[in-house]
């Protein structure tokens, strides 16, 4: 098994079905943490995880907050707050105000999870139509972590991947199929 | 983004306001204090760490402004309209004939949660047996709360959140619009009163039926998120009700066995 702690994935618009593929592709007992950043509908609190659990191998939820992080469970950034990675092994959720008028922010997210897991994190940025994610993804890669873009080519709306690539110097530009490819590798 | 903050620095800063104020960060969560000191620092343009713990040190005015600036304010009204609801159908009919209905909002912030209290009250019926407490750290929040003045582009999804609640009227029958601020009907606050307090070292004396402290145990450490569940337990009258935010728990607190789970779903917890 390789090095890695923790899978983080930021996306925003087009992303629903390349997070659904992501979780299908991923074996059951996982051996790593995944957390999901994604911009969703504000104020609509219920109905997201439900549907990204449908076709997912890993139980996907929407922690509260200080909750104990395990290997094997995606964690979605529940409706209406940040979602941090603290120390201590545990999640904290804020409701500080929106960045890049989003609340979750995926900069948060990615910023928190690097500050913990370091070189011992991948990160991953899909398709999304604004910049979020860009700073946190910079941020990460300083930190050594392994870092991915989704093609912009590929993307349905290619901002969030484009935005990325010119933050920082991805690691690895790839197809939604290559991302699963990977993320599956690093498991074995 | 924000400037990287050592952590070391961190405990420099917690250190230094306990010595000098005896205000313990300590137990605030990690990465949302790191986040409001680097706020705190970009927004007072200080050139790194060690100038604002100096200035925090020997500036007491100024270390009451960072006392505000570190705190969270935001807020909504009606906030999860399905907890109002809840709140509405589920534990109204429990106190409602009670010969007075204490309320503590204990985080109160800019309001908004409260006129949503009063609203509700009203709409069921029930306003003018409540005696609702509301107390915030910060007094310049509980000065706008009085004021009731809110940008009038808030109120789309203040409006929004009211019509999910399934209020009986339109949220604007509560307030006068004056351009780009409305003001809430100050007859609202007639059973309100405002207190500064400090949930973390002041000590409640009053006894409330119904304690709401949404979205502020988020920002402490377990240990200290436990020492306040405690002391609502203890200000909480029998079969009273305390709600946190919708992902915020009590199950990791000491004092989980003195309540019950009245809304899993909407973290309304009933004390035995």
């Amino acid at each position: 098994m390789s090095n890695y702690k923790a899978v983080v994935i930021g996306g925003s618009a087009g992303s629903f079905p390349l997070v659904v593929k992501i979780l299908s592709s991923l074996p059951k007992n996982y051996p790593f943490p995944v957390f999901l950043a994604l911009h969703r509908l504000k104020h609509i609190r219920n109905g997201f995880v439900e549907a990204l659990s449908l076709k997912s191998n890993i139980p996907v939820i929407e922690p509260h907050d200080k909750e104990v992080i395990k290997p094997g469970i995606a964690y979605l950034a529940p409706s209406n707050y940040h979602m941090y990675v603290e120390l201590g092994n545990t999640i904290a959720l804020s409701t500080e105000d929106m960045v890049k008028y989003s609340r979750p922010s995926i900069d948060l997210t990615f910023d928190t999870a690097s500050y913990i897991y370091k070189d011992k994190m991948v990160g991953v940025i899909v398709s999304g139509a604004n910049t979020d994610g860009a700073e946190g993804i910079k941020r990460s890669k300083e930190r050594g972590a392994f870092t991915i873009a989704q093609n912009p080519d590929e993307a349905t709306i290619k901002t969030m991947p484009d935005a990325a690539i010119k933050a920082a110097e991805m690691d690895k530009i790839l197809s939604i199929d290559e991302i699963c490819k990977f993320l599956v590798s690093i498991a074995n | 983004m924000e400037l990287e903050i050592d952590i070391i620095d961190i405990r420099k800063l917690v250190n230094t306001i306990k010595m000098v104020y005896g205000f313990d960060f300590g137990e605030y969560a990690l990465s949302s204090f790191k986040r409001r000191l680097a706020r705190i620092i970009e927004v007072y343009k200080f050139d790194n760490m060690a100038d604002l713990i100096e200035k925090v040190r020997v500036d007491k005015p100024f270390y009451e402004l960072f006392l505000k600036e570190v705190t969270v304010n935001t807020t909504e009204m009606f906030r999860d309209p399905s907890m109002w609801k809840k709140l509405k159908e589920t534990v109204f009919p429990v106190v409602k004939d009670y010969s007075t209905i204490r309320i503590w909002h204990s985080a109160c912030s800019t309001g908004e949660e409260v006129y949503s209290m009063a609203i509700a009250l009203k709409e069921a019926g029930l306003y003018e047996k409540a005696r609702i407490f509301a107390s915030d750290i910060n007094e310049d929040v509980i000065a706008k709360a009085l004021e009731g003045k809110y940008p009038a582009r808030n109120m789309e999804l203040n409006g929004f959140n009211y019509e999910k609640f399934e209020g009986k009227l339109k949220l604007n029958h509560y307030f006068k619009s004056t351009g780009d601020y409305v003001f809430m009907d100050q007859d609202l606050l007639r059973n309100v009163t405002f207190r500064k307090f400090d949930l973390v070292q002041g000590d409640q004396t009053m006894r409330f039926d119904i304690i709401l402290c949404r979205n502020v145990l988020i920002y402490f450490n377990l240990p200290l998120q436990d020492q306040i569940v405690g002391k609502f337990a203890k200000c909480t009258s029998q079969g009273g009700f305390l709600a946190l935010g919708s992902k915020e728990t009590i199950a990791w607190c000491k004092s989980v066995d003195n309540y019950n789970t009245f809304s899993l779903e909407e973290k309304i917890y009933q004390r035995k």
